[in-house]
């Protein structure tokens, strides 16, 4: 039983990895370009392990600006794991405190969106498979980061071969997933005006947890969906 | 510089990552003392994926060029219909269209 979903998880997560990987390689590649070393790079993938705000920190430190503000912004683009261990902590309160320990630390955006529909669905959330479907993207995504930072320097220009514009698409992948759950209208216009308001008037990073706090607190007052929200979908775009 | 340890990064990236644990384990730590989630409250949680996903989209399509919004209106159209990957490929595909074909 438990093996069999150990293996479950590893299978759904190697997904998740292979559409990963790109962004790992890309973070590698951003990093050696920014000053880090491959030691540097490993070890931030290994430690943060939140790729969107590991881009942020590093195009920031390129800038030079203040250590305190890169810290600041890393936590403001990961802001939203608040939200993610709140909602996760239903479905794992039969762990152990050592269990709770490593389920938060690789807790991500696609792990989030497949252990919250494992659980809604009822199948139930084991440990084997939280950390079978968190391995199978964690050292991937280690090994993709040191890959990247190796051949970093020997990759053309990203901007001719496209890979910036991956970030973003990538992200409205997982937007589009969520199409069907109840209110996604409505929260996604109110995150993208937020968001692009908080651009223009307050300025980067801080755009990410002003756009999700407007959307968020749109989903607030809309009317009270009679049926439980299905909070599935992230992963779906990637299968 | 390769292989080489700087000891202000390796400050930065544990502190980085220090900040980021904290994000990960702070609901948890606020949900159980607060025992139950208020319906609404319920409602705004499960709004947070999407909201915060749309943050990181919106602002690149706006502000991006147009190779930008062609790539992302590709994307969009065949994300419709087809798995992540085939989207992927095809937001690649038309930025790459723009940039070496029509010069955007």
């Amino acid at each position: 039983m438990n093996r069999s979903e150990f293996n479950q998880g590893l299978r759904g997560g190697l997904i998740i990895a292979l559409s990963s990987a790109p962004f790992a390689v890309l973070f590698g590649a951003v990093a050696s370009d920014n000053g880090l070393s491959v030691v540097e790079a490993g070890l931030m993938s290994a430690t943060v392990y939140a790729g969107a705000s590991q881009l942020v920190g590093i195009e920031l430190f390129g800038h030079h600006v203040a250590p305190w503000l890169i810290v600041l912004s890393v936590f403001a683009v990961n802001f939203r794991h608040i939200l993610y261990s709140a909602a996760l902590t239903r479905f794992i309160t039969h762990f152990t405190p050592l269990q709770k320990f490593l389920t938060f630390f690789v807790l991500t955006d696609p792990q989030f969106a497949e252990a919250v529909k494992r659980g809604e669905s009822g199948q139930g959330v084991t440990f084997p498979w939280y950390i079978g479907f968190g391995a199978a993207i964690y050292f991937p995504w280690l090994f993709f980061s040191v890959v990247g930072a190796f051949f970093g320097r020997m990759m053309g220009d990203p901007r001719a071969l496209a890979i910036d514009v991956l970030l973003p698409v990538y992200f409205l992948g997982l937007v589009i997933g969520f199409r069907r759950k109840p209110g996604f209208y409505p929260v996604v216009v109110a995150s993208a005006l937020g968001s692009v308001l908080g651009y223009h008037f307050v300025g980067s990073p801080w755009h990410v947890s002003i756009g999700a706090a407007v959307g968020v607190v749109v989903a607030a007052f809309l009317p009270l969906s009679t049926e439980p929200a299905p909070m599935t979908a992230a992963a779906e775009t990637e299968s | 510089m390769a292989d080489q340890l700087s000891m202000d990064m390796v400050v930065l990236i544990l502190a980085a990552a220090a900040a980021t644990f904290l994000t990960r384990i702070g609901g948890y730590v606020l949900i159980t003392r607060m025992k139950s989630i208020p319906p609404r409250m319920e409602q705004a949680l499960n709004a947070v994926p999407a909201a915060v996903l749309t943050t990181l989209v919106a602002p690149a399509f706006f502000n991006g060029g147009w190779d930008f919004k062609i790539a992302m209106l590709a994307a969009l159209v065949v994300g419709i219909r087809y798995p992540g990957l085939l989207l992927l490929g095809a937001g690649w595909a038309a930025a790459m269209i723009c940039r070496h074909l029509l010069g955007f």
